[in-house]
């Protein structure tokens, strides 16, 4: 369906990243947001907290991440599509209750705005080094879905496909930006709402009766019933059957989680989604995302200069990770360059899949800017010699 | 438009930010091109002095922060002592002349205004930032001008629009008044000639 | 106490039990122990429904993790068994998601006082309109016994086997001081006034608050040699002491010691979401767009 325009300011804007991300999840339909202040993200929900109270939306300042979380999963059970935004250091606080919205398979988005860490790190400056967090941060075997947007246009744009995929998947889907992104301001064009797409929450056509809350309907995902319609359902955060009972053992753990597994591995192809150029016969091919890929980007044109053949891939969807394509690229190419805000997260991913045919050489920051495009060239031009 | 990079400073409350705003504004959303405007956050901007980076061009920006600027806005003395030697060698510097005791250099071109006199003779000197932005805009020619009115109107609190674009049209007329067309700038005293740092 | 609990252990047909159709019977019997207060209290909490006849289908019931956690397991509402703490801050999100519903927490004194004390203060001064009932067995039960914020000085817990010397809550005085509009403890013996005080609060509005003091015959009562829960019962019995507006300072529980009950606090206040339409109504006008009761869902 459109996006309902109430929540689309059309037009062309001069935004930064928070307040681009803000928008987006307003025009996703996104009518409840519970946060707690953080830097680098608390734009994004003052931005919305001024809005809100004009199209129907309830923004409330939680005392603290944890409850927050609680409250977006919450408020998601109503039908009401909800949001989070954070930082590193809620993000980890949000770690148990995005673990409930995952077993009870909630639909609802948590954007992290990422800054230099461990710890209190660095409150006003950028890192992307909580992306192996995004995976795995709660406790027990679950897949998330996280986009990395690398502009404040990809703010808006990425936050409405959250939204979107939270919708069809129901689990809790992370927008990982980063500082530099979230305080950089530039064009960001908001289309007319007729022309956003948007998934809305698809209920059981099922009578109270005979609805079932988990039970497999062949893609996986199961039928949702909101809270207040009768159903009277249970969800727990406990091992659960198709009725949502908790039930200790071992065959009920099996087919829940291996369908919370299968009904985002069965899909990946589906939901990955990167930009990828050159790659054909390209001897090097850099794999970045989020505001890494700018800078990538002229790592990749220096190199070039200097006559290597070198190839992009741009991850716009990070979890789950292109495993298939790294793999296959992995038999062609001499090695995988990867430049990210951290000593080493998402080329984990790119070692593992290659398994050793092709390398994957990390160009490290540890946090506070973004690379010198030299020191992604000169990573380049050392794997071609 | 070949990438141009600049860095507006000033005291909090000078307006630094939203003077940025609108140069990045009028160059992206009015002008068509490309610009990234990023403030600078953290304890910096808790102190006095406040600073925002615009880099601008016609093409799609990729590095978004700033090496050294070519044009350095400069609305007080505590932001400019912190910057000033990021200038580019060829670099050009936009002051306010009655608070920045500018200390000028040879091959750099600089332009000075009273803009918070002439902000305070329209009435307000809130909008001292906006006389600074019309200078800076007949300084560096750098977007149609009515493109930067435009951005001016759309970005300043409704109510506001005539007023700023006033303070904006003084800034620009203080330029032709006292630079005209092509201006190389302030004459470099040799008194005021400042060696390279050793 | 035992014909209560005993009732729902077994498999009853509905009919027979007026209570029934308010309870999952599918998932029966229960996980709690005999002679354990908690099933008195959820009895007393279905009567409560059945008496006033609240729309069952806009009901939501709420609770974190432990042995009273377990309730919202049992009771055929829409029903969530959350994270340990979490459940008021889960309601919060329930109750602005969707504005008609009614909303009930339904938790244990470790899960709302202890890890989730931070969500109960702040629920009560921002006056969400839900209502919590904590069930204070002065222990953590469902994990073996251990030390709670509301363990009397001088009982034994797992954890402070030579008996505990911390200062252990107020909870009523301390929801009360939070700004609770209203606030009532019993006991599980007080079977009538304690489901009279359920209807009363599932009929009044803002952050409801009662205290139920309940026997954990398994780990407390043994712990602390007290008997069965029978015995704890007669204790309740004995040492109960009813007086409605009490000051709650003077509420505090010591270890076997008079148990003050009543209700101690019922006033008019505006919830959260009366005070927030009712600004924005100020300051906005005719441009505020209060969320539907329905909720801010968009579907076609
Ligand atoms: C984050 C977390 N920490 C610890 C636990 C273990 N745990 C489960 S129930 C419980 C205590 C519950 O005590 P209370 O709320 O008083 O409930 P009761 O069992 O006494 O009814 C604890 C510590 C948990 N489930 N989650
Ligand atoms: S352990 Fe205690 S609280 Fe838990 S069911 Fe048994 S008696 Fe009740
Ligand atoms: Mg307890």
């Amino acid at each position: 369906m459109k996006a309902d325009p109430a929540g689309v300011l059309t037009g062309v804007h001069y935004l930064d990243g928070d307040f681009a991300c803000g928008e987006g999840a307003m025009a996703a339909g996104c009518r409840f947001v519970a946060g707690y202040p953080i830097t680098p993200s608390t734009e994004v929900v003052e931005r919305i907290s001024r809005r809100f109270p004009m199209m129907g939306g309830t923004f409330i300042q939680m005392e603290d991440e944890l409850a927050s979380m609680a409250a977006v999963v919450g408020a998601a059970w109503t039908g009401t599509k909800s949001m989070t935004v954070t930082s590193g250091p809620g993000f980890s606080l949000m770690m148990e209750n995005i673990g409930l919205g995952a077993m009870m398979e909630t639909p609802c988005v948590v954007v992290n705005v990422q800054r230099g860490g461990p710890s209190t790190g660095l409150p006003t400056m950028a890192g992307q080094a909580d992306m192996m967090q995004a995976r795995w941060g709660s406790h027990g075997d679950y897949e998330p879905i996280a986009l990395s947007p690398r502009s404040p246009q990809e703010a808006f744009d990425f936050t409405i496909d959250a939204f979107n995929l939270a919708e069809q998947y129901r689990v809790p889907v992370f927008v990982m930006m980063d500082e530099c992104v979230g305080h950089m301001t530039e064009k960001v064009v908001i289309p007319p709402a007729e022309e956003i797409e948007i998934v809305p929450r698809k209920l059981t056509e099922k009578p109270p009766g005979e609805y079932l809350p988990y039970q497999n309907n062949g893609n996986k995902v199961p039928e949702f019933a909101r809270a207040g319609d009768g159903y009277r359902f249970h969800t727990t955060g406990l091992t659960h059957d198709e009725r949502g009972y908790p039930e200790m053992s071992e065959e009920c753990q099996e087919k829940n989680v291996s369908r919370l597994l299968e009904k985002i591995r069965g899909s990946a192809d589906k939901i990955t989604r990167f930009v990828e150029n050159e790659t054909d016969g390209a001897d090097v091919v850099v794999l970045s995302y989020g505001i890494t890929a700018r800078v990538a980007r002229m790592g990749i044109d220096l190199a070039r200069k200097k006559g290597v053949k070198v190839g992009e891939i741009r991850l716009e969807v990070v979890w789950p990770f292109p495993e298939k394509r790294i793999r296959e690229l992995s038999k062609k190419v001499k090695a995988f360059v990867v430049p990210e805000i951290n000593y080493g997260q998402m080329v984990l991913e790119v070692e593992r899949c290659a398994a050793g045919r092709a390398g994957a050489i990390l160009v490290p920051h540890a946090g506070g800017g973004v690379h010198d495009p030299e020191s992604i060239s000169s990573a380049i031009l050392g794997a071609v010699k | 438009m070949s990438r141009t990079e600049i860095r507006v400073t000033g005291y909090g409350g000078q307006g630094v930010v939203l003077c940025a705003y609108i140069i990045g504004r009028a160059n992206a959303v009015n002008a068509g091109n490309h610009s990234t405007m990023i403030q600078s956050f953290g304890p910096e901007a808790r102190g006095s002095a406040c600073s925002a980076t615009l880099a601008l061009s016609d093409e799609e920006i990729l590095y978004p922060y700033i090496r050294r600027p070519d044009i350095f806005v400069a609305m007080s003395a505590e932001g400019y002592d912190k910057h000033r030697d990021e200038l580019k060698p060829k670099g050009t510097l936009v002051y306010e002349k009655d608070l920045v005791p500018a200390r000028l250099k040879k091959g750099q071109r600089s332009f000075g205004i009273p803009s918070t006199r002439i902000a305070e003779g329209l009435g307000r000197s809130l909008v001292q930032n906006i006389v600074m932005l019309g200078f800076f805009a007949a300084v560096s020619g750098l977007i149609p001008r009515d493109e930067v009115r435009k951005a001016v109107e759309d970005s300043v609190p409704t109510g506001t629009e005539e007023l700023n674009l006033k303070a904006f049209d003084a800034g620009w007329s203080y330029f032709e008044e006292h630079y005209g067309a092509g201006a190389e700038g302030d004459a470099v005293a040799a008194a005021t000639v400042v060696s390279p740092v050793a | 106490m035992s014909t209560t609990t005993q009732s729902l252990h077994t498999n009853v047909d509905a009919s027979e039990h007026p209570i029934a159709p308010f309870l999952r019977m599918d998932r029966m019997p229960h996980i709690w122990c005999p002679t354990c207060g908690i099933g008195t209290i959820v009895k007393c909490f279905a009567s409560a429904l059945e008496q006033t006849k609240v729309d069952l289908d806009k009901t939501s019931i709420v609770s974190g993790i432990g042995c009273t956690g377990r309730v919202a397991g049992y009771m055929k509402l829409d029903a969530f068994h959350t994270t340990h703490g979490r459940a008021i801050p889960f309601a919060t999100g329930l109750k602005l998601g969707r504005p008609e519903l009614l909303v009930t927490v339904f938790s244990g004194d470790g899960d709302l006082s202890g890890i989730g004390g931070n969500h109960l203060i702040h629920a009560a001064r921002r006056n969400i309109d839900i209502l919590c009932i904590l069930v204070n067995n002065f222990i953590y039960g469902m994990t073996g016994g251990q030390n709670a914020p509301t363990t009397p000085v001088s009982a034994r817990s797992s954890t402070m086997p030579y008996g505990n010397f911390e200062h252990p809550f107020n909870l009523v005085h301390l929801a009360a001081s939070c700004g609770a509009p209203y606030v009532a403890r019993w006991t599980c013996l007080h079977i009538r006034r304690l489901t009279k005080t359920f209807a009363e609060a599932l009929t009044r509005k803002g952050f409801r608050f009662i205290e139920v003091i309940a026997p954990c015959s398994t780990l407390y009562a043994r712990l602390n040699k007290l008997g069965s829960g029978l015995d704890l019962m007669r204790f309740y019995h004995d040492n109960a002491e009813i007086k409605h507006g009490a000051d709650t300072r003077e509420a505090e529980i010591g270890f076997q010691d008079r148990i003050l009950c009543g209700k101690f606090v019922d006033i008019e206040k505006p919830t959260f979401t009366e005070l927030m339409h009712e600004h924005y109504t100020k300051t906005l006008g005719d441009r505020f767009v209060p969320m539907k009761p329905e909720g801010g869902w968009i579907h076609e």
